[in-house]
């Protein structure tokens, strides 16, 4: 179907390019994703206000135009270059980490207010309230809307082909051109990242096991494909995908 | 910031020897168009045990509620010791306390809930053992020793290295006494503390309490259906209607002789 010299030169690249930046861009949307879904339960309105301008700002622009933004328009402007997996990085981080930023926000906020009660009560402060009794309590109830992004980030990532990061979709595309031939090519594609996803998920699944029994919560019984399984209500308010 | 906490100094623990501990000063308290606590005027001597009784909806849980800053008043005063508990004064005036005073003037109240609200996420030692590290700065050895000798008068010696969930709604409530206990309050909150148990679970939870009330200088205030509980461990019992108090007295007057028609209405109802 393709030749090794192919392979070894494109292929196996993309592959490594691609699980590079689903990695690094989910690293910098997770960063994101705490102070600014924190920020915006603030008692503060203006504090509130700037975290959930950031929210509904990176939410409500496509990923891609935003890629092409950073990646041609910023260079020239500001003087400066950059190689293009870096504005892949930027935009789809910045950009799911608005959504996980959701996430965190809609966990802690599903936190019991009796646990708040508690704190206070024992004369916590707000910050190790937070710090010790809510996002503790918060973070299993994270994981499987976390696992539901890191799958849409993973699939996102093909959009970097566009700006000329050779990533496996750039292979693929390039391999079709020179073979002619798209349909083996793009099976295989979808293959590789249904193959990445499941890996993702029972990754994900290990973490949301060992966060509920951390939290003294008995583990819930698993089967290849348990994991599948939406979970949790806070999936509702994700729901992300559509136009990218 | 440095500015601030130069004029939050130690306020000194209010003394246990009988004065007025706690005062609410023409406290009113709404939601919404319901007035809960209508210009209250209460106080509670140190070291005494208050119970507090009557109808639902009169505004019992409230008090509890104010005085451990869960919510605001939304006029009056509250004061503990010689301290104001949601105001302080600053040039003379009396403004909206900052969080820090707050902190300080709270660090001597603990409160037991209806729920117990344990943390899920701690096991039964370090629920105990959490706030009086994190809070008091107590070391990790000191705060454990602490909460062994809590654990052991509230009987759960043996259960330290269990999860909340794996004890029952009793066994819970002992473990929520022992970490209020943990930080040495001079007040004791107990709202409701047996209505959420099975009816055989009860009893243990009272003598827990009873044990301590004989035994410490504790001020506890608390609001319970357990009509012979109150009349055991009360020095006073405030009966309540409409937030106002309308008759208090000792436990054997409120119980055997009742001045107020409302009193014996609601008496006759629940024992």
């Amino acid at each position: 179907m393709m030749s090794s010299e192919f392979f070894g030169n494109w292929f196996l690249p993309g592959i490594w390019i691609t699980v590079q930046v689903t990695l690094l861009s989910a690293a910098l949307a997770f960063v994101i994703a705490f102070p600014i879904g924190v920020l915006r339960t603030n008692r503060l309105w203006i504090v509130r206000f700037l975290a959930g301008a950031y929210f509904e700002i990176f939410r409500s622009t496509s990923s891609l135009v935003f890629m092409f933004w950073i990646a041609f328009t910023v260079p020239p402007v500001f003087n400066i270059s950059f190689q293009p997996m870096f504005a892949g990085v930027l935009a789809l981080g910045i950009t799911y980490g608005a959504y996980a930023s959701e996430i965190v926000r809609g966990a802690l906020a599903a936190v019991p207010p009796a646990q708040r009660e508690a704190g206070i009560a024992l004369n916590f402060t707000p910050a190790q309230r937070l710090r010790r009794i809510e996002l503790p309590q918060a973070w299993p109830e994270m994981i499987p809307p976390f696992n539901n992004l890191l799958i849409e980030l993973l699939k996102g990532t093909s959009l970097v082909s566009l700006i000329a990061v050779a990533d496996m979709t750039f292979a693929g595309d390039l391999l079709r051109l020179v073979k002619n031939e798209s349909a083996p090519i793009y099976t295989l594609l979808l293959a590789l990242y249904f193959v990445f996803a499941f890996v993702l998920t029972r990754g994900m699944r290990l973490l949301e096991r060992h966060a509920k029994k951390r939290i003294g919560q008995a583990p819930e019984k698993t089967g290849l494909f348990s994991g599948m399984r939406a979970k949790s209500s806070i999936d509702a308010v994700t729901g992300t995908g559509g136009a990218k | 910031m440095s500015a601030d906490s130069s004029t939050s100094q130690e306020i000194p623990n209010p003394a246990v020897d009988g004065s007025e501990l706690i005062r609410f000063d023409k406290v009113v308290k709404r939601y919404g168009s319901n007035t809960v606590l209508d210009e209250l005027d209460f106080s509670v001597a140190s070291g005494k045990h208050v119970t507090l009784i009557g109808p639902s909806g009169s505004g019992k849980t409230t008090i509890l509620r104010l005085l451990m800053t869960l919510v605001k008043p939304d006029e009056g005063t509250i004061k503990v010791g010689d301290n104001y508990l949601t105001h302080e004064e600053r040039n003379g005036k009396l403004v909206p306390a900052g969080e820090k005073h707050v902190r300080e003037v709270r660090k001597n109240i603990g409160m037991v809930f209806q729920q117990f609200n344990l943390f899920p996420n701690m096991k039964v030692l370090r629920n105990i053992t959490e706030a009086p590290v994190t809070v008091l700065g107590l070391s990790k050895d000191e705060a454990e020793q602490r909460a062994r000798e809590l654990l052991d008068l509230v009987g759960l010696g043996d259960r330290c290295d269990a999860y909340p969930s794996q004890l029952s709604g009793g066994q819970q409530q002992r473990v929520a006494i022992a970490r209020a206990l943990a930080m040495r309050p001079q007040v004791l909150l107990l709202d409701e503390v047996t209505s959420a148990l099975d009816p055989e679970l009860v009893a243990g939870v009272l003598d827990v309490l009873r044990d301590i009330a004989h035994t410490t200088d504790i001020t506890m205030l608390c609001v319970t259906h357990e009509m012979s509980f109150a009349r055991d461990i009360s020095d006073q019992v405030l009966m309540f209607d409409s937030g106002r108090v309308i008759e208090s007295g000792t436990p054997e007057k409120i119980f055997t002789e009742p001045e107020h028609e409302r009193t014996r209405e609601f008496l006759s109802a629940v024992l």
